[in-house]
């Protein structure tokens, strides 16, 4: 057809500018080493969750097969590319524009089929769309409007469907853990990259929860333990880092 | 990509196999490449080598489900002695005892000939991709995988390496690993000898001046004979006659079995301590002797590799469930850290005991003498003697327990 734009010319500089983004959003080294090392707790949780939740038996083959899932600020597809070799047939949303083909690359490297949208939550929702899972993880904490974030993502929910939404909590120790140690003691995080008047209390996610419409069913803290140097979940600390879910009925 | 396994295992001995089975039993496609020609150990006779399982090791047989036929040719062990001992002079006056009755869950361990172990492993590798005659000879990191080339040309994709080819291990090599150690000067002189009375299940371990000798029961009346010595007298002995070899056995031996006699061939292995430098490298990971190639004494060495099974098995499993990527570094870090420690501690621990007795220093005879009785006197620290060398002690993976993944 004329004027129609042939699909495949991509600059190939572009292209490799992209692989090499992508080789350092998946450098376990690099400066997104922090999410790599709490990646498994937070997958567990999430596993854990949508099992339990949709009746799935995680020893199976692809035991998330058929659910529509959605990944809010899926960064290089860190919790997009197990999803889907879970089997989810997974959205990944990013409002950072150069995110999408970075995370696009690794996914084809890696054989999944993920749908990676450079889009927002409100843009999905007023599109219709519609998921079973909505993973909502290290998002909240940057969002101008909490209240107004999570009442979108009720809107994306289909009825009995299952959002996660991890964040930081507010008080002493998480300025001291999250800030001072891993912005500027450790070198964890980019300084800058949190601002401790957006965090959230458990409680006051709890509620913002609820005047979403949505209900909570859990929350457990994920806790960093330096003798193993390693992430865990508790039941009872969520002093610093937490994960809830909640359900639309 | 899309790879043709998620692991390609690099080794056919025992560690390989069992790995390739306890991946393959939770799901997962498993390539096991072994440069022998298909099944060739399975078919010798008796040749003499045998292994001290440890309790964990047995369970983790058990639960892969070859422990029902094996158990009919293993033989318990009920009681474990050990003692300085000298030529011609019997044991020490304080011998250390551990005896099953002390310890909670059975027998100390199992003896179980090579030729039984290696055809029940062989004999389940129908559930997984065994390819045998053919060795592993190159390896190629992608974005994606490893790509790995085999000696007949063909080349497989796979999430994960995994170096189960001993302690020089080319896997190792070809990733940059690597090792630290050095040469006993020792040899081991092995051998089965059957005996006129019953060894009622006791294991002898005695620490002789030149290197430790250990008696381990077999079914009937034989037992397996690991006998170490400095490596020019072990060098010497290789090559006697079997009539002079029972001659100089006899008296360090002792008469406590009665007549002993020959009843298999004799080999010899030079000793050595080789601990790769790491266990795992990108899309790499090392298990048994490529990991950590240790001194036989207490007969930890499969033992060790078998953690290793367990623990790489446990970790891989639970990262394939997670949904990630198996062959990251983050997951084979995970492996690592539970593995290294304990084997490079077990692997120096019995770096120094072995060097403690090899020795005729009379102090240090006096010495190993009085502290040997001293643990033997008190019962918690013989029977955590015991544990740890039965493999129940520490963080066990859950196939160590006998549970499945």
């Amino acid at each position: 057809m004329p004027g129609e734009q042939p699909t495949n010319t991509v600059d190939p500089a572009e292209v490799a500018k992209f692989e090499a983004m992508a080789a350092e959003w998946w450098d376990p080294n690099g400066k997104f080493r922090p999410l790599h090392m709490m990646n498994p707790c937070r997958l567990e949780y999430i596993t854990t969750q949508i099992a339990a939740h949709f009746g799935r038996d995680l020893k199976a083959e692809r035991p998330f097969e058929g659910l529509r899932l959605l990944d809010i600020g899926c960064g290089g597809g860190l919790l997009s590319e197990p999803m889907a070799r879970l089997g989810a047939i997974v959205v990944g949303a990013d409002a950072a524009a150069r995110n999408i083909p970075v995370a696009r690359i690794h996914a084809e490297q890696q054989g999944l089929p993920i749908d990676y949208r450079n889009t927002t939550a409100e843009a999905l929702a007023a599109d219709g769309e519609v998921f079973d899972v909505v993973l909502n993880m290290e998002v909240i904490e940057h969002v101008a409007d909490p209240q107004a974030f999570l009442t979108t993502c009720h809107g994306l929910l289909r009825t009995g469907g299952l959002m996660l939404c991890s964040t930081l909590n507010r008080n002493p120790k998480s300025f001291a853990m999250a800030i001072v140690g891993a912005e500027y003691v450790m070198r964890w995080l980019p300084k800058g990259t949190h601002e401790w008047q957006k965090f959230i209390t458990p409680d006051e996610l709890y509620d913002l929860i609820r005047k979403a419409g949505l209900e909570p069913v859990d929350r457990r803290g994920m806790v960093f333990n330096p003798i193993t140097w390693g992430w865990s979940l508790s039941p009872r600390d969520l002093s610093v880092n937490y994960v809830t879910a909640s359900v639309r009925r | 990509m899309e790879q043709d396994f998620d692991v390609v295992i690099a080794g056919g001995g025992l560690v390989g196999p069992a790995l390739g089975l306890a991946l393959a039993g939770a799901g997962l496609q498993v390539a096991v490449v072994d440069p022998a020609p298909r099944a060739e150990r399975a078919e010798e006779g008796f040749d003499g080598r045998a292994y001290a399982l440890a309790a964990g090791s047995q369970r983790m047989l058990a639960a892969l489900g070859l422990w029902d036929d094996l158990a009919p040719e293993s033989q318990p062990i009920l009681k474990v002695v050990a003692a300085d001992g000298r030529a011609g002079e019997g044991c020490a006056p304080w011998p250390l005892r551990f005896d099953a009755a002390e310890m909670e869950g059975g027998p100390l361990g199992f003896m179980l000939e090579d030729r039984f172990l290696y055809a029940a492993l062989r004999g389940a590798m129908d559930r997984l991709t065994l390819i045998a005659g053919v060795a592993v000879n190159s390896q190629h990191e992608t974005p994606a995988g490893i790509e790995v080339g085999l000696s007949d040309g063909r080349m497989l994709r796979a999430r994960l390496l995994v170096g189960a080819d001993g302690r020089r291990s080319g896997v190792a090599v070809r990733a940059g690993i690597t090792r630290s150690g050095h040469d006993y000067g020792q040899t081991a002189l092995v051998a089965a000898i059957a005996h006129e009375r019953p060894h009622e299940g006791t294991a002898y371990q005695m620490f002789m001046s030149t290197g430790p000798l250990a008696i381990l029961p077999l079914t009937g009346n034989r037992s397996s004979v690991v006998w170490s010595e400095r490596s020019a007298a072990a060098d010497a002995i290789a090559k006697l006659g079997d009539a002079d070899f029972l001659g100089l056995l006899a008296p360090r031996f002792g008469d406590f079995l009665g007549e002993i006699s020959l009843c298999g061939p004799r080999f010899s292995y030079p000793l050595g301590l080789t601990l790769a430098d790491s266990y795992v490298a990108p899309r790499v990971a090392l298990v048994g002797d490529a990991a950590h190639g240790v001194h036989p004494i207490a007969g930890q060495g499969l033992n060790m590799g078998l953690r290793d099974v367990a623990a790489l098995a446990e970790v891989l499993v639970r990262a394939r469930r997670l949904g990630m990527d198996i062959g990251r570094f983050e997951v084979l870090e995970q492996y690592q850290q539970w593995r290294r420690f304990d084997a490079t501690t077990m692997g120096l621990g019995m770096d120094a005991v072995n060097r403690l007795f090899s020795n005729d220093n009379p102090i240090l005879r006096a010495a190993r003498d009085v502290g040997m009785g001293l643990v033997g006197a008190v019962g918690p620290l013989r029977r955590a003697f015991a544990r740890e060398a039965a493999g129940t002690a520490g963080a066990l993976p859950r196939l160590m327990r006998g549970q499945a993944l």
